[in-house]
């Protein structure tokens, strides 16, 4: 129903389709762009799935909840933007966003 | 690249290390002709949500697939999902498949897991008693866990406590059997089992430990009717969960000549005795340089890891598997999330309280913090997970004083 797009650290982009009601980790896994690992699934769980979202889109992505804070402050990249790609489902709202990744996972 | 150059790399096995493994060649763009067999019907799937959610029916099964089938097909790997492999015949770099056909390999990865260790005892052939360990069983225990309904867990690890968390909010009347002093004994400490414990009664789980079952009893119909223990003593059952292990799946690499030890014997790179042959996940006793001795671990951590290692062994780099073990549960309103390995510990230390919501215990060894178990404290699993791969020294006041910033350790 709309699209993602990923930029790696090395500024190679994927231009990704995603329908409601998944997240924004699912939708890399699901088309195997480098540099999202998401190795607990989406538990928030692992930090494997850290993202940086492009500023605009920073507000539609919805509330950071506390775990997922928690989680955050230890990644070694961590931006104004960042989240866990895990906890940020795919809505209409986000059709169009444009997501980086960091060099590296935790 | 022309086809006479392309090679063939054949991955025996579809769970979670096989997925990880044909999701990194994707990614690092390898060249060569890749081919999945596993004998189970589904794409590679995530094992966690089905003593999780999927067991309590708050995922669809689509969404345990590490991603969909058609995402492999689409890149040029293949799939040939239901089939077993029989036999490996290493002198002919050759497999022989369960629908009798043979295939070539010019690399082959065993990424044959673990299957669940049976209870061999009295009436264990008895209608009723399940095990968990992929898919089909948790569907069918799911269909069983209705209200009123009695369920008897034998085994107080993780696996059955998460089951017991789940029945006992669907109205299932809870029993959990374990033969030791204490739950979770094999992966933490006593503080972490204690706290469960309490949990699990809380919620209204009959605990017993110290409990060691003796076979089953019938009832009507050849199904089970309760659970006999050592003591002499009885516990009715309608159903009956067992979950005590599980054990590496080593037949094929045993036959084929492969050392093997309670797991395929691996190297740092996930090499075989055979230079042809790899191995990864829970089939696995391997070195990890970070811990200096031969293990086996039954963890995603360790099956994605492994299977990252051998990507890059297949492609021609040297990169260790070298990355502390880490875990995680989820119990009732419980995070658990773990790193390390606690076993070796000389000191343990608690930060915060057990009565409290959140709180960790950091296991030290000689100074240095081996392993973290942090109950919905992310923060501090995050910290333990750099403390314990740097092997870093750290004041146990710092680590129990919770006014002390942890983040400041690293
Ligand atoms: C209920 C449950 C809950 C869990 N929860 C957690 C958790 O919370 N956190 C965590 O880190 N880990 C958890 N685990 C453990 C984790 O799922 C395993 O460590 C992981 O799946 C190991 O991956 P693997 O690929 O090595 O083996 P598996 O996922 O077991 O896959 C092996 C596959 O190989 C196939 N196979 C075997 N032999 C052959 C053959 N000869 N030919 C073809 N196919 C073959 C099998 O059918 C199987 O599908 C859990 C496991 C279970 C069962
Ligand atoms: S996938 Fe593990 S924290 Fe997001």
């Amino acid at each position: 129903m709309g699209k993602i797009i990923f930029v790696e650290h090395d500024n190679t982009e994927h231009v990704t389709e995603f329908e409601a009601g998944t997240t924004l980790m699912q939708v890399a896994v699901d088309n195997a762009v480098p540099g999202i690992d998401g190795d607990c699934g989406g538990e928030c769980a692992c930090g494997t799935c850290h993202m940086i979202v492009a500023d605009e889109w920073f507000g539609k992505t919805g509330a950071i909840g506390d775990a997922e804070e928690q989680m955050l402050s230890m990644t070694p990249e961590r931006a104004k933007t960042s989240r866990l790609g895990c906890q940020v489902k795919t809505t209409e709202a986000i059709d169009g966003i444009t997501v980086h990744l960091p060099e590296f996972q935790m | 690249m022309t086809t006479s150059e392309k090679k063939t790399t054949v991955i025996v096995g579809g769970g979670h290390a096989a997925g990880a493994l044909m999701t990194t060649l994707l990614q690092k763009k390898y060249q060569h002709e890749v081919v999945l067999v596993g004998e189970e019907p589904h794409p590679p799937y995530q094992r966690p949500p089905l003593s999780k959610n999927y067991l309590a029916g708050e995922v669809e099964q689509a969404s345990l697939y590490l991603k969909p089938r058609a995402v492999y097909e689409k890149a040029g790997q293949q799939l040939r999902l239901g089939v077993r492999v029989e036999q490996i015949d290493r002198d002919n770099k050759t497999i022989r498949l369960s629908d009798q056909s043979t295939l070539k390999y010019d690399q082959l990865v065993l990424a044959t897991g673990s299957h669940v260790r049976r209870l061999r005892a009295p009436g264990s052939d008895l209608q009723g008693i399940h095990y968990l360990h992929d898919i089909a069983d948790t569907d069918a225990l799911r269909e069983k866990l209705v209200p009123g309904t009695r369920l008897v867990i034998v085994g107080g690890g993780y696996i059955g406590l998460e089951v017991a968390a789940s029945a006992i909010k669907k109205g299932v009347n809870v029993t959990v059997l374990e033969a030791a002093d204490r739950l979770m004994q094999r992966v933490t400490g006593p503080e972490m089992s204690a706290f469960f414990y309490a949990k699990h009664i809380a919620a209204g789980v009959d605990v017993r430990l110290n409990t060691a079952v003796t076979g089953f009893e019938a009832g009507d119909q050849g199904r089970v009717a309760g659970v006999t223990l050592a003591d002499g003593g009885t516990v009715p059952a309608d159903i009956v969960l067992v979950s005590i292990g599980v054990i590496p799946e080593t037949a094929l690499a045993e036959a084929a000549g492969l050392p093997c030890d309670d797991g395929i014997v691996v190297d740092e790179f996930t090499r075989t005795g055979d230079p042809d042959i790899l191995a990864i996940g829970d089939c696995t006793r391997h070195r990890n340089l970070f811990f200096e001795k031969m293990q086996r671990l039954e963890s995603v951590a360790n099956a994605v890891d492994q299977a990252r290692t051998a990507a890059a062994t297949l492609m021609g780099e040297e990169k260790p598997y070298d990355s502390a073990p880490w875990f995680w549960s989820n119990q009732y309103d419980v995070r658990l999330q773990m790193v390390g390995l606690s076993q070796n510990h000389d000191q343990r230390v608690l930060r915060g309280s057990t009565e409290d919501k959140e709180f960790a215990v950091f296991y030290l060894r000689e100074g240095c913090v081996i392993a973290v178990d942090a109950v919905n404290l992310p923060v501090a699993f995050m910290v333990g997970k750099q403390l314990v791969q740097h092997r870093k020294s750290v004041s146990a006041e710092a680590l129990s004083d919770p006014g002390a910033d942890l983040k400041a350790l690293v």
